[in-house]
């Protein structure tokens, strides 16, 4: 075993310079339900451990007084559940975050672990991209913000630079009749990693939709944003023939691999369906919003 | 490498302990403390035989760093009986054969202690679900979730 170091600094500027100062050898350690795995399993051997959990920013929960929401990287699944508004106006954020792992896992895994971990599979990052979220990042050069979509660079990679650590994701004020949703395909029940995900989040006015946005996970290397789809879907009515024309983009927009999970031919037949019922749950939420 | 000084409760009492910085809490809890009823099976976070309550919310001890523990608060299978009185889902696993080898049952009980503080009437759909992540290669589970369920009924019946 290599040495390693433990800091778990109080402030974001601690922890950027720690971070930035180990050059590469260390990691950030939030809910640990990724890095200590990969730690035991050998795969990483960092040099030094930052966690960052006594960092107030990165834990908490804000209402803006716009009615956005700003969530702590951080913040566990179990901890965001509980927030007495945040269900109530991102379900499909909230229930894709919920989907990750056991009653254990939850009470530490977050959103942010979710998006830095790099999967392609990851269940929160199709509905954070369907819901149109930012992330702030912070790193030795300062702060600046990046749209979800951006953040994944391919399986196990970011696109954050060295020293860079996330801080938060800002979820945008909510128009009336808006709402989203989150599904994935797993052979089990529960407690598995997604063939597909898809999150969708539109809005509706007089039945018809004025904006949507569609997320697809594991069916690319990195969580896609499928612009096409969305626009089949904004100023239809969500008729058969818009929905099968989204759906018709999502299954276009796949490029996966055949693994254990899924084949290729499967996991772009699954992105389309996903898309229509997930697409019929996000309609159904936004009618009654 | 240093060792890390690490102070803590646990099972309410006072506790300071030494780790490396790569040890997790498990590793902590089932050697130098001595708390060997929390069992380590996977390691990765996968079975839940080593759950335990940080802070008042369940989570699995093999995916923490003992580090972690320094001014939280732990509690462990060896905190759940009042001395020789045993927890009322003690007693009802017990009594109802709701275990065989025995290597899941501290983290099962710990998992549905967690469960009835929060929801004092769960359904078996909901008992199912939260202790999704505690497996048994023993039981089949339907012993597990009968005993959890008759607690939680007896639990209430002794609060009317």
């Amino acid at each position: 075993m290599t040495d390693m170091r433990y800091l778990a600094p109080s402030t974001l500027d601690e922890a950027v310079g720690a971070f930035a100062a180990a050059a590469g050898a260390a990691r950030i350690l939030a809910g640990g339900t990724d890095i200590l795995v990969q730690m035991r399993a050998g795969m990483v051997q960092p040099g030094l451990i930052v966690d960052i959990k006594k960092i107030p920013e990165l834990t908490g929960i804000e209402e803006t007084a716009d009615g956005g929401f700003v969530i702590g990287a951080a913040v566990s699944g179990a901890v965001l559940y509980e927030h007495p508004r945040f269900g109530e106006v991102w379900p499909g954020v909230l229930e894709a975050i919920n989907l990750i792992g056991s009653t254990q896992v939850q009470g530490r895994a977050s959103a942010g672990g979710n998006l830095c971990n790099g999967s392609p599979a990851g269940d929160s990052v199709p509905a954070m991209i369907a819901a149109g979220a930012t992330v702030t990042v912070q790193g030795p050069n300062g702060r600046r913000q990046m749209p979800v979509e951006a953040v994944p660079a391919g399986p196990g990679r970011t696109n954050l630079t060295p020293g860079e650590i996330l801080v938060s994701f800002t979820l945008p004020p909510r128009a009336k009749g808006a709402s989203d949703a989150y599904l994935r395909m797993i052979p089990r029940t529960e407690m598995d990693i997604a063939v597909v995900g898809c999150g969708v989040n539109l809005t509706l006015k007089d039945g018809v939709c004025t904006a949507a946005r569609v997320g697809l996970g594991a069916v690319a290397p990195t969580v896609l944003l499928v612009e096409a789809a969305a626009k089949a879907l904004i100023g239809s009515k969500l008729d058969d023939a818009a929905i099968e024309t989204a759906a018709a983009a999502c299954r276009a927009a796949c490029r996966p691999i055949d693994d254990k999970r899924g084949t290729i031919v499967y996991r772009t037949k699954v992105a389309g369906v996903l898309l229509k019922r997930t697409v019929a749950i996000a309609a159904d939420r936004a009618g009654r919003a | 490498m240093a060792k890390l000084h690490i102070s803590t409760k646990i099972n309410g009492e006072p506790t300071e302990f030494l780790c490396d910085p790569n040890d997790s809490m498990l590793d902590v809890l089932r050697g130098p403390l001595a708390l060997t009823g929390s069992k380590e099976g996977c390691g990765s976070g996968d079975c839940g035989a080593c759950s335990v309550m940080l802070d008042g919310r369940l989570v699995c001890s093999c995916l923490m760093l003992a580090a972690e523990a320094e001014g939280h608060e732990i509690e462990t299978i060896e905190g759940m009986a009042e001395g020789e009185k045993l927890h009322p889902l003690q007693q009802k696993f017990l009594e109802m054969a709701a275990l065989q080898c025995g290597i899941c049952t501290p983290g099962v009980l710990v998992a549905s202690k967690a469960l009835l503080e929060k929801n004092q009437n769960p359904t078996e759909t909901e008992v199912r679900y939260w202790l999704a992540g505690n497996l048994c290669r023993c039981t089949g589970y339907d012993k597990i979730v009968r005993a959890v369920l008759d607690t939680a009924a007896e639990m209430r019946e002794a609060t009317r």
